[in-house]
């Protein structure tokens, strides 16, 4: 600590060149927090994905039907512990801005599936005693300002009513808290029963299917049996664990993992650069200065530490003050208005940003701080 | 070399240097010898590019010699690992120099404080000894101001401050004077002057001012690599 002082007064030393290596520093920890905030929002769930359920969609495409009959033939295929249903809603609530997930679904057998939904008990019995009764996430609720006892109108995009209008009003009757941050707690969720007899078409018919079972490491043979269960049939079906589901949705959008780190590398890179030419800058400036340290005793250990200790300083302090910055930004939640539902800062990104402005700081310091090592003092004096 | 007859703190034993530039030797120092005691004051004189900074930076720890012993307070420098070299320099020298080489980013304390970093000093015990130091200067009343504030003589008793604060064995001071009006040089010389006779310190000057080295209690001449009594005609 006591040589702190030093270290801080040496990058002091140029303000202005400090400050905007710190401000491109600062920049491009902000993006590396966004960037890990919308991958976190699009492929995020395949790791909160259970590990004992599988998603049955029908083998052409996931906007075909599947047929209800289909559940009670699934209970019995061996390995299945059970099996409910969802089907795309696809709503909006007053403008088509006000985009988010609703699914008509059979609530105690999706409580049960999906145990990361934590509904106190007097909620989902009265969820059980109301025909047009929802649940919906906190975050959807907090964003409307909905509260229990209302009473919401959800414009459809697909589903009509017998009447010809597509306007489903649903009865608030809980809101759900997710077990864990990663939970999406934007959705909401109305009894199929309801919605199956109040629809025009495809009575009878659902989106998919979500099947526990009972041993995980037997996913894939129980997928497999699934598949085989329904082959020949007019709707057959492609089973596979839901985190691969998930990311079979986020590749739809573009191999997300690879453009995040294409363009963090291509902005860490460029840091590289601007810090690594302030470091070898600021060395050369001052060789008449390390060489008087060396002269007084400074070893050649020192020198190399306090050369570390600045350029990580920098780097560390722009990394903080960018992620910080990143996460008071994202704490305010999904900027695009309900397209990216689990937006937020994960802290493992959070402490791996830390640790890149620490590897950072080391990478642009290391070569300068050689070369600070390598001085003589002799002919590092003779350039004071 | 010991005119004094005291106990020899300096022993410069047949010391050649040479310099490599490209394909070219260049012989700074050959055959040399040297001995300095304790508490002598020794001015080193000689025209520029006669070799004195290398000697200099040879007795200090700062450089090594082609050929020959360089002992100093007991210890062979020229054996020594870098890393005991540079433990040996901060406990047994200080160094003054002609440009006053202080770092400008720091306050006149702070630069004097430098040495002390390196010793296992509480940082109170080393607030006193800066102090101290800068009272020996005279300089109390501008410790807390920062090298570009000082004038030329102010900056010099920072760096003679700074090369006397852990009490070193021996004061090494490369042409202190040179870039002082007469008036700031002379006060340096009285300053040195002091610390030799009153504090007992151990000082090796190189000047080519005979004003200067009229202050020493010994002066020795150097030319083309070798040491004399006389004065190079």
């Amino acid at each position: 600590m006591k040589f702190f002082h030093l270290i801080w007064c040496n990058l002091k030393r140029k303000k202005l060149r400090t400050s905007l290596t710190l401000l491109s520093i600062v920049v491009a920890f902000v993006l590396f927090g966004f960037l890990a905030a919308i991958q976190q929002a699009l492929v995020g769930g395949v790791e909160l994905a259970g590990a004992d359920r599988l998603i049955v969609r029908q083998k052409v495409s996931i906007i075909n039907l599947l047929p209800i009959s289909y559940e009670a033939r699934m209970d019995r295929i061996p390995g299945v512990d059970f099996a409910t249903h969802q089907t795309w809603f696809g709503g909006i609530y007053q403008d088509p801005k006000n985009f988010f997930m609703q699914n008509p679904v059979e609530p105690e057998k999706f409580l049960k599936m999906h145990p990361e939904i934590v509904l106190p008990p007097e909620q989902e019995k009265a969820w059980l005693a109301t025909w047009t009764g929802a649940i919906v996430g906190r975050r959807t609720a907090n964003r409307f300002h909905w509260k229990i006892g209302d009473k919401v109108p959800i414009q459809s995009t697909i589903w009509t009513r017998p009447d010809g209008s597509r306007t489903w009003e649903f009865d608030i009757v809980g809101i759900y808290d997710g077990k864990d941050k990663g939970t999406d707690t934007t959705p909401l969720f109305f009894r199929y029963d309801y919605f199956d007899e109040a629809r025009l078409y495809g009575k009878g018919q659902v989106g998919w299917y979500t099947i526990r079972i009972k041993d995980p490491s037997q996913a894939a043979e129980v997928a497999k049996r699934v598949d085989e269960e329904f082959e020949n049939s007019p709707a057959e079906t492609k089973t596979e664990p839901e985190g691969a589901f998930i990311q079979g949705w986020a590749k739809a959008i573009g191999n997300i993992v690879f453009i995040v780190a294409a363009i963090l590398s291509a902005v860490f890179f460029t840091i590289l650069l601007v810090t690594g030419n302030t470091m070898a800058q600021a060395v050369r400036e001052r060789t008449g200065e390390l060489g008087v340290l060396k002269a007084i005793g400074f070893t050649n250990a020192q020198i190399v530490s306090f050369v570390l200790a600045e350029s990580c300083l920098l780097t560390v302090l722009g990394g903080a003050l960018g992620l910080g910055l990143a996460w008071m930004m994202i704490s305010r939640g999904d900027p695009t208005g309900g397209l990216l539902p689990m937006f937020f800062f994960p802290k493992r990104d959070l402490l791996i940003g830390l640790g890149l402005s620490v590897a950072l700081g080391f990478v642009t310091g290391i070569f300068p701080a050689l070369q600070a090592m390598r001085l003589r003092v002799a002919d590092a004096l003779r350039r004071m | 070399m010991n005119a004094q007859g005291n106990s020899t703190l300096v022993n410069v034993d047949g010391v050649e240097k040479v310099f490599h530039r490209g394909s070219e030797d260049i012989h700074v120092l050959a055959d040399l010898h040297l001995q300095a005691s304790v508490g002598e004051f020794l001015a080193l004189m000689g025209p520029s590019g006669s070799g004195k900074t290398t000697l200099l930076n040879l007795i200090g720890g700062l450089d090594r010699p082609t050929k020959g012993a360089v002992t100093v307070a007991g210890e062979r420098l020229d054996q020594l690992s870098d890393r005991r070299l540079a433990a040996w320099r901060a406990r047994h020298v200080g160094f003054v120099f002609q440009l006053y080489n202080l770092m400008p980013v720091l306050t006149a304390e702070r630069n004097v404080e430098l040495p002390l970093l390196l010793t296992h000093l509480s940082k109170a015990d080393r607030q006193k000894h800066v102090e101290t130091a800068l009272a020996v200067v005279g300089l109390s009343h501008r410790a807390k101001h920062y090298p570009r504030t000082l004038s030329g003589g102010e900056q010099q008793r920072v760096g003679i401050a700074r090369g006397i604060v852990t009490d070193p064995t021996l004061l090494l001071c490369d042409e202190p004077t040179g870039d002082l009006d007469r008036k700031a040089g002379n006060e340096i010389l009285d300053l040195l002057q002091a610390l030799n006779r009153e504090h007992g310190k151990t000082i090796i000057m190189v000047t080519h001012d005979p004003h200067a080295s009229a202050r020493a209690s010994r002066t020795v001449y150097q030319d083309k690599g070798q040491l004399s009594n006389e004065p190079v005609k």
